[in-house]
């Protein structure tokens, strides 16, 4: 996976930087406090919550215990319905391919609809290497686009910058892309909103190529889906003649029944909403008589260290995310250190597990990954697919610090132990900093009694030879802090 | 080996642990969950719809058959709308009282041209109460996709009770996966600027909604 961001340092290194950014803090709290409240209460609306997610579990990781079969059946259904598929094994197969149909086509400039596959392998920079230019559509990728930045959130890639930010981005660079910024733009979001549309408008109406990603593929139909709010997915989704889907290989799932599930858990658990504004389906191409929709369409399924993840019986249930950045905004851990930190289009408590097993954890940035973590478990409880993330952490600390067999680019190696010296000093920075930062360990604290089974009950690496002869205190039922608050100080008696 | 091969086979090494007999897909999947949240009669199924549209601030307004022409008349007279697209399906009568001039969609029209249109008015496929939901799925009253999104004034007409449905699950069942669907809650919306929501950044800015009972 290419996308490690060039002489990238490690996490707790990067964390470092962000913490002492005060903007970046305050924009970050304010977000993930908002949208964390936010979402309680949508997910406090439906009563089945806790079915709907075990029927997302389910159903996502029996598709990837079946993969190939579902796979070959996604391929025939597409097919059948007027499409094309291609596979691509890494980011430069899947960034060859997709450069070659946009020359097929004439065409030296497409329409994006955000994507983190795209993303993942640097398509942007990809095509612009070949002389085609791709416009960001999504209002944040295009602030991110235009400010020559990075996404720092999944859902709210610019959620870094604030509005008088994003204003001198627009009528500094609005101009060098199309059509420039109104005079006398103010910082209101109305404003900044109209100036995007107006902006954007011109690049729709004239587009004939569209690339986007997926949420969702059937393998049953060979529809595809896509979830947004603004309306420029659909856009780049309608109007093209060609689009071009790039979708990752875990995105199937089996029928058209299961949609039923994830529609109902991705807006909750993303944008704590009952539904998003809009989502598209569509199946293949359409006729040229009605003309409803691109009349050529490609899907290039992108493996890219995916079949590497699924090889790990550990660390596969990462495949089963649906990118709803739920763990993102109760993790006190990114909270206070950004997206950027984690080095990846992936941010958070996902990309601390998907990362490091995407790209395996040779680089200096990978290997800190697991450790980017307090291990409090707040993720995993809201994650609407269950996945297990501080398990996964734990075994990938494992793996850093001890090596063993692991799978890359679909060969089995023995990984060596990482250098002692520097697994060891990457850890201890991390619990430095978790221990200077009070909230961050309260929080910690707190979840860790809640989800104390899946502790380990040695330090994984390079504490090991330390617990190896010792007991680790079990984590107690209730954080000292609380109880001494709940009884004050012991004077309440414990209720 | 070409990439489909290396994928396939790769995928196929990597789930060696799986063993043969593993559940099929019908015992692997468990749905316990519900296919109806609460119990609610007809006409508490269709208050909840407007109550939900309108909390994802779509105008939500109710008439009987007789009443449509004049309510949708009513609505483009008073956005000042000067024309006013249809689809080919779309029964007539709907805007016979209607004073803007009406453009036809037809497949050649650019979208340039749509987007100087001022409104337009469809039917629905479905619509879902306990979401605010409205589905399109391309059908002659509704058009193609793009007439809905580019003009800034969508006008969606829905026959109450008979196109409405509780939840997300009931509505999937009424649907057609081959035919390119649209699914639309509230008008275009972002929240990327400070977390501020801002209607209408790309679709249309406006969204009202005709319920229509007979
Ligand atoms: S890991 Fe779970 S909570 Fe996090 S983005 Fe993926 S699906 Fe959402």
């Amino acid at each position: 996976m290419s996308g490690t961001y060039l002489g990238m340092p490690a996490f707790p290194k990067a964390a470092h930087e962000a913490v002492g950014n005060q903007t970046l803090r305050g924009n970050l709290r304010h977000a993930t406090h908002t949208i964390r409240g936010k979402r309680a209460k949508a997910v406090s609306e439906v009563s089945d919550w806790a079915e709907l997610r075990e029927a997302g579990k389910r159903i996502k990781d029996h598709t990837l215990r079946h993969l190939d079969r579902y796979l070959v059946q996604l391929e025939e259904s597409v097919t059948a319905a007027g499409g094309t598929v291609h596979w691509a094994a890494d980011a430069d197969e899947a960034n060859r391919i997709v450069t070659e149909l946009v020359k097929e086509t004439g065409e030296s400039e497409v329409v994006k609809v955000k994507s983190m596959a795209t993303q993942e392998i640097g398509l942007n920079e990809a095509l612009e290497a070949e002389g085609i230019r791709a416009y960001e559509t999504d209002l944040a990728e295009l602030i991110v686009q235009l400010g020559k930045d990075r996404p720092s959130h999944i859902l709210v890639p610019a959620i870094h910058r604030n509005r008088g930010e994003i204003r001198d981005i627009f009528e500094r660079e609005m101009s060098e892309w199309g059509r420039p910024a109104p005079e006398g733009l103010t910082d209101t979001p109305a404003e900044l909103a109209e100036a995007a549309r107006l902006h954007l408008r011109e690049k729709f109406l004239r587009a004939k190529v569209g690339v986007s990603g997926a949420n969702f593929m059937v393998a049953e139909t060979g529809t595809l889906v896509v979830v947004e709010s603004e309306g420029n997915g659909r856009m780049c989704l309608t109007l093209p003649e060609t689009l071009i889907s790039v979708v990752g290989i875990e995105k199937i799932v089996p029928t058209w029944r299961d949609l039923e599930v994830f529609l109902q858990t991705l807006p909750r658990s993303s944008t704590a909403e009952r539904m998003n504004p809009y989502t598209s389906m569509w199946t293949g191409t359409t006729d040229s008589e009605t003309a409803d929709g691109p009349r050529t369409f490609h899907l290039v399924l992108l493996d890219n260290g995916r079949t590497d993840t699924l090889a790990d019986e550990v660390g596969r249930q990462a495949l089963r995310c649906i990118r709803c950045s739920a763990c993102l905004n109760v993790c006190p851990v990114y909270e206070r250190a950004g997206g950027h930190a984690y080095g990846s289009v992936y941010p958070g408590p996902i990309g601390a597990i998907l990362s490091p097993q995407l790209r395996g954890t040779g680089s200096e940035i990978d290997a800190s990954l697991p450790y980017a973590s307090s291990l409090c478990g707040a993720c995993y409880e809201v994650c609407p697919v269950a996945i297990d993330i501080p398990e996964v952490l734990v075994h990938l600390r494992e793996r850093v610090v001890e090596g063993g067999p692991v799978t890359r680019e679909g060969n089995k190696v023995v990984l060596k132990p990482a250098k002692g010296h520097a697994a060891e000093r990457a850890a201890m920075r991390a619990a430095r900093w978790a221990f200077s930062h009070p909230g961050a360990l309260r929080t910690g604290q707190r979840l860790a009694s809640r989800t104390r089974r899946l502790h380990p009950r040695t330090l994984p690496g390079p504490g090991s030879a330390w617990s190896g002869t010792r007991d680790l205190p079990a984590v107690p039922a209730e954080p000292f802090r609380d109880w001494w608050q709940r009884t004050q100080g012991g004077k309440g008696g414990a209720k | 080996m070409n990439d489909r091969e290396r994928i396939l086979g790769r995928v196929r090494r990597a789930l060696a642990d799986v063993p043969h007999d593993d559940p099929p897909y019908e015992q692997a999947v468990s749905r316990d969950y519900l296919t109806e949240h609460g119990e609610r009669g007809v006409e508490e199924t269709v208050e909840l719809l407007a109550e939900n549209l309108a909390d994802y601030r779509a105008i939500v307004h109710r008439c009987t058959a007789a009443d449509l022409p004049a309510t949708i008349a009513g609505m483009l007279t008073a956005r000042g709308s000067k024309t006013v697209l249809a689809p080919p399906g779309l029964d007539p009568a709907w805007l016979a009282a209607a004073g803007a001039e009406q453009v036809a969609d037809r497949a050649e029209s650019t979208p340039h041209e749509l987007d100087r249109v001022d409104s337009v008015v469809t039917a629905c496929a479905v619509a879902v109460a306990e979401t605010g939901t409205l589905v399109l799925d391309g059908g002659p009253d509704q058009g193609r996709r793009r007439v809905t999104l580019v003009p800034d004034h969508h006008i969606c007409v829905v026959r109450v009770p008979d196109q409405v449905v509780s939840s997300v699950p009931q509505a999937l069942t009424r649907l057609t996966p081959t035919r390119p669907l649209t699914w639309i809650s509230g008008p275009s919306a972002t929240s990327d600027i400070e977390l501020d929501r801002v209607e209408g950044v790309h679709g249309p800015r406006t969204l009202e909604v005709v319920l229509v009972s007979d």
